[in-house]
């Protein structure tokens, strides 16, 4: 497929030469099964002091693309064709000691994840020196200070003596931006710069690299996934898939109106932009469809779960014999009602999965209760509570790590079943068979590998693992967090319909408030180990009444974009 | 920190009362009369077996024997061997060449480990990772025994580079050749370690960005890669240190090493229970230390082990 629109902003509509841009790029690994092209005739330009985006999947070649432009793909990869032009020179072939004259001084980077992308055996004033040092800048004391609190880090000179382990994630990510920045580079690759913080730390570090970059008027190339943050950060946005740029042009633009389906489906399955239940599989069968309304209609709440007085109280060593008591959940109380979907929403270290946890009486309670269908469950026997594990399954947070690899998919599935002494041999793999089918996966899948499938398919997996015990209530711990945007909408898809289908109640712990608004019919605001909010969804979305649910809901990226509602 | 070390001294008094114990025991328990041993094939008279059972206190049962052993331990005085000299003196003669045969070993792997390990990490897959690899998988292959005896025909008696055995006056020139073979394995497996480490540590995010940084390429591998890499090694080279300072009972034979190897090796042979749990003792500490020491040097290395846990 060619693509002859989507080359932007030629230089020349103003006079100025773009600062960077490809040209035609071709990026080829090489691989145990022969060369892959991992990203062909890709097109981009950026001016001085422009933001441009690039989005897509994982595995879409936006990283690559950015790597590329910085000199750091990976050994097995290399510039099969094309041109890298920073300001006037290709680069794409320039010799090692030229890009380590540009790296740093010319270019920065500003990594993804925070808690890999520091070396943990040094200070972190020592790792923004020797980059101060390595590009000839003065390195002093106060320069590493200066650095550091510029990228918004307090009490930088103190801080500069610790070690990455003891910074949180936000902090460590100050960090980098400040060495991606120390020695003023007039390109910033920015490679998905937030995605694994939370939202309101997310926003207030977007916030101040924007307001730095504006101040020194630095070009920014921002890799992420999220279309909605992209359209809110960004002057432009460049659009790949398969490693092909499918289009490309002003943010708001192309969100209003996209012309590839690729981005069209973007567009349509973004969950930072969806404002709305998913109802398909609820308006699915007229008859059921009443029954399976939101509860609040029904007469009686039927609560599966009741949460009450929840208390979780870890002993923190302070060295000498010290501990003092750190409550992770504290006083919380809610109700699940049957067949509903309850979603507790947090930020990381405010209690949500612990709670999780103990509902799946994974961890025990320091105070109060959990009555599952009216029974304490902290009073059953073991035998009770392996009959309890049967009724409530988990789904977690990672399928990479959750899968034994060394279990093929019909293994797997059928654990539950053997551990628990159902059927015989024929019967489990008629179940394993029917199991399949419900999660949408082929039956020549069973007889294959964890590593074998995608994440998507592996958390398929995981649904189907969890409904093999028939459970009444399914725990989804941060179950779609790890999937792309196009996979997450499917498995969230996929989990509505066997709720509508199996009248199955879920308890979804999650970061993602745009999740919740998918997904969830009531919502449980948990911050530092306590419960701040509760409501309906839709209330909580739209009269928030705490100002910490509020600054949730704000930090959504795209959340302010005016969508004409076709599209959202 | 100083707690963490007090109590990991304080833990000598249980391993060493433990592990005394036990040899003691042993050697007790060995098949054979050690008295009559002394005397070859000739029948001392019964007088002077007598004599020399209660000086040794061989008489006595095992607890008293024990017990007298403890006792003198804590006097500084470890007794006479059979030969009728103190032990200590024979102590105080052997362990410093021990000292200095392991501390020359563990020199040799420890830096041309390191340093070949590194080489091969960085290029895996290149000629001289392949070369290497292969080279120390037949160090590792041969016996120790094998290779002493040929570095010692070759080195030491046709091209004359070293004397080809040690004797009576050991110092750190003729113990090279003895600590080369001693070190060769443990040079193996410190390559292959530090090729690992290196080789998974080359892919880690932080290295990408401090290449990203501007970095030079040999400060990105000096202070980014070869640091991270070496928790492992140091591991293995401080288990290494206790195994050495037992004296390598087959180089030492080789190369006629005055050292504690050969030393235990006829101590075993004469049932000589109070000079084997002298040695022994004197190893227990030795081990302990070094393993301190290690557990020191991993905090140096990574910040992010705490003590007072």
């Amino acid at each position: 497929m060619t693509t002859p629109e989507v080359r932007i902003d030629e230089a020349g509509t103003t006079g100025v030469r773009p600062l960077l841009e490809i040209r035609d790029l071709a990026i080829t690994f090489k691989t145990g099964g022969g060369d892959v092209q991992a990203v062909r005739n890709a097109h981009l330009s950026i001016m001085p002091g422009e933001t441009v985006a690039i989005v897509g999947e994982s595995g879409s070649g936006k990283s690559t693309t950015a790597l590329a432009a910085i000199g750091l793909l990976p050994n097995n990869g290399r510039v099969s064709g094309g041109q890298i032009l920073l300001d006037g020179e290709d680069i794409a072939h320039a010799s090692e000691q030229r890009m380590i004259e540009l790296r740093g001084n010319t270019i920065g980077m500003v990594p993804q994840d925070p808690m890999s992308n520091l070396n943990p055996v040094w200070k972190i004033g020592y790792q923004v020196r020797e980059t101060l040092r390595a590009n000839g800048r003065p390195s002093g004391p106060e320069d590493i200070a200066r650095v550091l609190s510029e990228a918004g880090l307090p009490d930088a000179k103190r801080r500069a003596n610790q070690y990455p382990h003891e910074f949180s994630g936000g902090m460590r990510q100050r960090a980098l931006i400040a060495i991606g920045l120390s020695c003023q580079p007039r390109l910033l690759i920015a490679d998905e710069p937030t995605s694994a913080l939370d939202v309101t730390v997310q926003r207030q570090i977007l916030d101040h690299l924007d307001t730095m970059t504006t101040d020194l008027g630095t070009s920014v190339l921002l890799i992420t996934h999220d279309l909605g943050l992209a359209a809110e950060r960004a002057d432009k946005v460049v659009v790949m898939y398969q490693g092909r740029v499918v289009e490309a042009g002003p943010s708001l633009e192309l969100l209003r109106n996209p012309q590839h389906p690729y981005t069209r489906r973007l567009v349509e399955s973004a969950p930072s932009l969806a404002s709305r239940r998913i109802q398909a599989a609820k308006e699915q069968g007229v008859e059921t469809a009443d029954l399976l309304a939101p509860a609040a209609e029904t007469a009686v709440a039927d609560n599966v779960l009741q949460i009450q007085d929840l208390r979780k109280v870890y002993k923190l060593r302070q060295g000498f014999g010290k501990a003092t008591d750190f409550a992770a959940v504290d006083g919380v109380s809610f109700d699940v009602q049957r067949g509903t979907t309850t979603a507790i929403v947090g930020e990381s270290g405010s209690g949500k999965s612990t709670v999780a946890k103990m509902v799946l009486q994974l961890e025990k309670p320091t105070d109060g209760r959990i009555l599952f269908d009216g029974v304490d469950t902290s009073l059953l026997k073991s035998q009770e509570l392996f009959k309890f594990r049967r009724r409530v399954q988990p789904i977690f947070q990672d399928p990479y790590g959750s899968l034994d690899p060394m279990y093929n998919i019909f293994r797997t599935i059928e654990e539950p079943l053997r551990v628990h002494k159902i059927g015989n041999q024929a019967s489990r793999e008629k179940k394993v068979r029917e199991l399949l089918d419900q999660v949408a996966l082929p039956q020549s899948a069973m007889q294959r590998y964890p590593n074998e499938l995608s994440g998507g398919q592996r958390q398929r997996v995981a649904i189907a693992r969890a409904l093999a015990l028939d459970p009444e209530v399914i725990i989804c711990d941060e179950a779609v967090s790890a999937l792309d945007v196009l996979v997450q909408a499917q498995v969230l898809n996929l989990l509505a319909d066997l709720q509508a289908n199996l009248g199955l109640t879920y308890l979804f712990i999650t970061h993602d408030l745009a999740v919740v608004r998918q997904i969830a019919d009531h919502v449980c605001v948990m911050e530092k180990g306590r419960l701040v909010e509760t409501g309906s969804t839709d209330d909580v979305f739209e009269s928030p009444r705490q100002e910490y649910t509020k600054a949730l809901l704000n930090a959504i990226p795209g959340a302010k974009l005016m969508l004409p509602p076709e599209v959202a | 920190m100083v707690r963490f070390i007090l109590r990991r001294l304080l833990q000598v008094i249980p391993v060493f009362i433990g592990t005394t114990l036990l040899v003691y025991y042993m050697v007790f328990a060995l098949p054979g009369d050690p008295i009559a041993a002394l005397f070859g094939d000739r029948q001392p008279p019964q007088a002077v077996i007598d004599t020399l059972r209660s000086q040794y206190h061989l008489d006595e049962p095992f607890w008293v024997q024990y017990g007298l052993f403890l006792q003198n331990l804590f006097t500084s005085n470890l007794g006479n061997d059979f030969t009728g000299q103190p032990i200590s003196a024979s102590l105080a003669r052997v362990f410093p060449v021990t000292a200095m045969l392991a501390i020359e070993a563990l020199a040799i792997q420890a830096i041309f480990g390191v340093a070949f390990g590194v080489f091969a990490g960085l290029r895996r897959g290149g000629w001289f990772d392949s070369t290497v690899l292969v080279a120390s998988l037949v160090v590792i292959a041969v016996p120790t025994f094998v290779l002493g005896f040929v570095f010692q025909l070759v080195f030491g008696v046709q091209l004359g580079w070293a004397k080809p055995t040690v004797g009576a006056n050991a110092d750190w020139g003729s113990l090279l050749l003895p600590a080369v073979v001693l070190g060769l394995v443990s040079f193996a497996y410190v390559l292959r370690l530090t090729r690992a480490s290196v080789s998974e540590n080359m892919n880690a995010d932080y290295v990408r960005t401090a290449t990203a940084k501007g970095l030079s390429r040999p400060r990105v591998v000096l202070a980014h890669i070869l640091r991270n890499s070496l928790i492992p090694v140091v591991t293995y080279l401080g288990a290494n240190l206790g195994g050495l300072m037992g004296g390598a009972i087959v180089t030492e034979g080789i190369f006629n090493v005055p050292g504690v190897g050969n030393k235990l090796y006829q101590a075993v042979l004469r049932s000589e229970g109070p000079t084997i749990v002298s040695i022994v003792s004197v190893l227990v500490l030795v081990f302990v230390v070094a393993n301190l020491l290690v557990d020191l040097l991993y905090a140096w290395l990574d910040p992010r082990i705490r003590y007072d846990q």
